[in-house]
């Protein structure tokens, strides 16, 4: 899960990562009181979970009380790449004499954590990989191993930053790897890292990324609830279902994840436009297939349902039986294609037989039933 | 042949007193694989329909010989687990499991490569691997399986594996090895691995391939195959309209940056001479017609 700014500052603060003092607010009002107790000159800052927000005007600096009135009035509501504002962070401001970048994330080819360090810091990593590569210092890290000091003492010099912060960079890297590792983060980004006039290494913006699946061993809730997520992706996460929210016509229920994405591309092969990615997993008994049902039929721009189901250990008959009783429990308002194969499909086909209609259709092959899903969902169908 | 596993295998259930562990470890039992213990250091002593419960993998290898060792534990308990079967002295670790964490997997990919180079990880997060006939290891329906050659199948995909298996299987088609190397960010085993074992093997003639979007996995099997294949590559990509940034139920399948595109891997393959189907039932037929051509 994608953290804020703030929170990915407080979330570096707990390992004592020097951060700026600041605080959170949703109102104008909040974003003055919080820049009176703070002190001007204060910075206001966009919280989306999206870059570019600095060109988007979502970034501004605010000299006194009247100009954080003036920019948190501008930036709350602002359109930043699809990102509507909600949140702000008020940052007592920083001078900047240096500005640097750092990342630690996994490199999935050497199968190790990448450290890359660079002195062109405060634009986007991309464009110094492209036109300046030498300017990434780029370091390799075993996790069995971990980095040590000596390591990264040499990266940092590798990095060629000003030699006078080479000890506090040092120190901070290592809190940053160990935020990274024992935080479990996908990601931890920070760019720009500032060195002040007067010397001291900051962390002025903060890029966090943290690995769901290790909330057995974390509190992920707080950064759970700020998650962007539509009423659709909530929903199917209540129910436990793997589901991403597209912007099509055809409600997707297929099983496995592979099928699902293979079920997804057919759809848009055939011409049709898929309203979302569902996984229901390995098997198809009535109560996850009602609610997948609930999930697509709720969602008001689905005009007909796709249900891709291949049986593997799960039967054709039970998966039929399955669909037959989710759809007395759901009042079904789009037209479903079927298209179920695999273990006893035979079987499966025979037992929903005696319920097609023009609202419940079945084809023998993916292919077919796109093309047939995709022809209701524009009306052409039936 | 078959590669990775054989009719000789003996296998050790890491969780076979679970729910999960004991419904596919009694069901690759009943399929022919020789389950010969799990463990459970809270029941050693008991058995699950006769199978022997042991408290550590150790005990169990030393007291029936097992060789391959599968997982079913929960999420949290993987990394002891996996480190526990690697020093236990199995060859292969499979790890069906999913949700591990990214640092978990990490991790032990590299203690295993680092202290016990000799163990082979397959997973997390994977449905295992089937030799048709001789063993099956995992959830895969073992019956959708043709037994014998000449195709290899590996899949980061579940069910679309299931999918294929069972295409080749109408078609008459057999299969000597099928192995799901899972859609995790750090799978155990690679593309590579499975591809340098089909070559070697003599009974393989052609191999399925089966990838999804996210990381780059398929293009170092691309420049693999380029160089040290010699058999008929047939590939399905899944994922060509995957939106960017979305995960596609699997942790490691997203597309970002603009990097592991469906297009991209399929353009890699295309150039390393890999024939490439545009649907899994195109692969399949594609794949009947480089199996009737061999």
């Amino acid at each position: 899960m994608d953290l804020f700014e703030y929170q990915g500052k407080q979330f570096f603060a707990s390992y004592e990562m020097p951060v700026s003092p600041g605080e959170a607010a949703t109102t104008v009002e909040d974003a003055v009181a919080a820049a009176e107790r703070l002190g001007t000159p204060v910075m206001v800052k966009a919280q989306v979970h999206t870059g570019g927000r600095g060109k988007a005007g979502g970034v501004k600096f605010a000299a006194d009380i009247d100009a954080v009135r003036t920019h948190a009035t501008n930036i709350l509501g602002l359109d930043i790449r699809g990102h509507i504002v909600e949140n702000l962070w008020i940052e007592k401001a920083s001078d900047i004499s240096e500005e640097y970048y750092v990342s630690f994330t996994l490199d999935r080819s050497a199968k190790k954590h990448l450290g890359m360090l660079s002195a062109e810091g405060g634009v986007e990593i991309e464009t110094v990989a492209e036109e300046n590569p030498d300017a990434i210092a780029k370091i390799w890290v075993a996790p069995t191993e971990g980095l040590t000091e000596d390591r990264c003492r040499q990266w940092v010099l590798a990095a060629k930053l000003n030699p006078q912060v080479t000890d506090q960079t040092v120190e901070l890297l290592l809190k940053l790897y160990e935020a990274y590792t024992d935080g479990d983060a996908d990601l931890v980004e920070i760019n720009p890292l500032i060195v002040t006039p007067e010397g001291r290494v900051h962390v002025l913006d903060a890029k966090v990324t943290l690995d769901g699946n290790a909330g057995f061993r974390h509190d992920l809730e707080p950064f759970d609830a700020t998650q962007p997520r539509d009423e659709r992706e909530a929903a199917a996460h209540a129910k436990g279902l793997q589901y991403v929210g597209l912007e099509g016509s055809v409600g997707v229920i297929a099983n496995g994840a592979g099928l699902a994405m293979s079920t997804v591309d057919v759809v848009n092969q055939v011409g049709g436009k898929p309203a979302n990615f569902l996984d229901i997993g390995g098997g198809a008994n009535a109560d996850v297939m009602a609610g997948a049902l609930e999930v697509i039929n709720n969602d008001p721009d689905v005009q007909s349902i796709f249900i891709n189901i291949f049986g593997g250990i799960t039967r054709g008959e039970e998966v039929a039986n399955g669909i037959i009783e989710a759809m007395n429990r759901v009042d079904i308002s789009s037209p479903i294609v079927i298209r179920l194969d695999g273990t006893n499909a035979d079987e499966g086909r025979a037992l929903l037989e005696p319920h097609l209609s023009d609202r419940l259709m079945m084809e023998p092959t993916m292919l077919e039933a796109a093309q047939k899903v995709v022809a209701l969902a524009e009306g052409t169908g039936s | 042949m078959s590669i990775f596993i054989d009719e000789n295998t003996k296998v050790v259930y890491q969780g076979l007193t679970g729910s999960q562990g004991r419904y596919y470890g009694l069901l690759n039992r009943d399929y022919g694989t020789q389950v010969v213990a799990g463990t459970n250091p809270k029941k050693a002593g008991t058995d699950v329909e006769g199978i022997p419960i042991f408290a550590t993998v150790a005990d169990a290898v030393e007291a029936t010989g097992a060789n391959v060792s599968c997982v079913f534990i929960p999420a949290a308990g993987v990394r002891s687990a996996v480190l526990e079967a690697a020093e236990g002295g199995v060859e292969l670790v499979v790890v069906i499991t999913e949700g591990v964490p990214m640092h978990d997997e990490a991790y032990f990919y590299n203690k295993l490569k680092a202290d016990y180079p000799d163990v082979r990880l397959l997973g997390p997060n994977c449905p295992g691997l089937i030799s048709p006939g001789k063993a099956n290891i995992g959830i895969t329906a073992g019956h959708i399986a043709k037994e014998g050659g000449p195709v290899g199948i590996v899949s980061r995909s579940g069910t679309l594996t299931y999918q294929a298996l069972y295409e080749l299987k109408q078609k008459d088609i057999g299969c000597t090895t099928c192995v799901g190397i899972g859609g995790d960010p750090v799978p155990g085993t690679s593309f590579i691995d499975c591809l340098s074992a089909f070559e070697e093997d003599p009974e393989t003639e052609a191999v399925m391939m089966i990838g999804e979007i996210g990381g780059s996995a398929e293009e170092e099997a691309a420049e693999f195959i380029a160089a040290n294949v010699s058999k008929p590559v047939v590939a399905y990509i899944a994922g060509m309209t995957a939106p960017p940034g979305k995960k596609m139920g699997h942790a490691g399948a997203i597309v970002s940056g603009g990097k592991g595109t469906a297009q991209a891997k399929m353009d890699a393959l295309a150039a390393a001479g890999v024939h490439i189907g545009q649907s899994p039932s195109e692969a399949g037929d594609i794949m009947a017609e480089v199996v009737a051509g061999l």
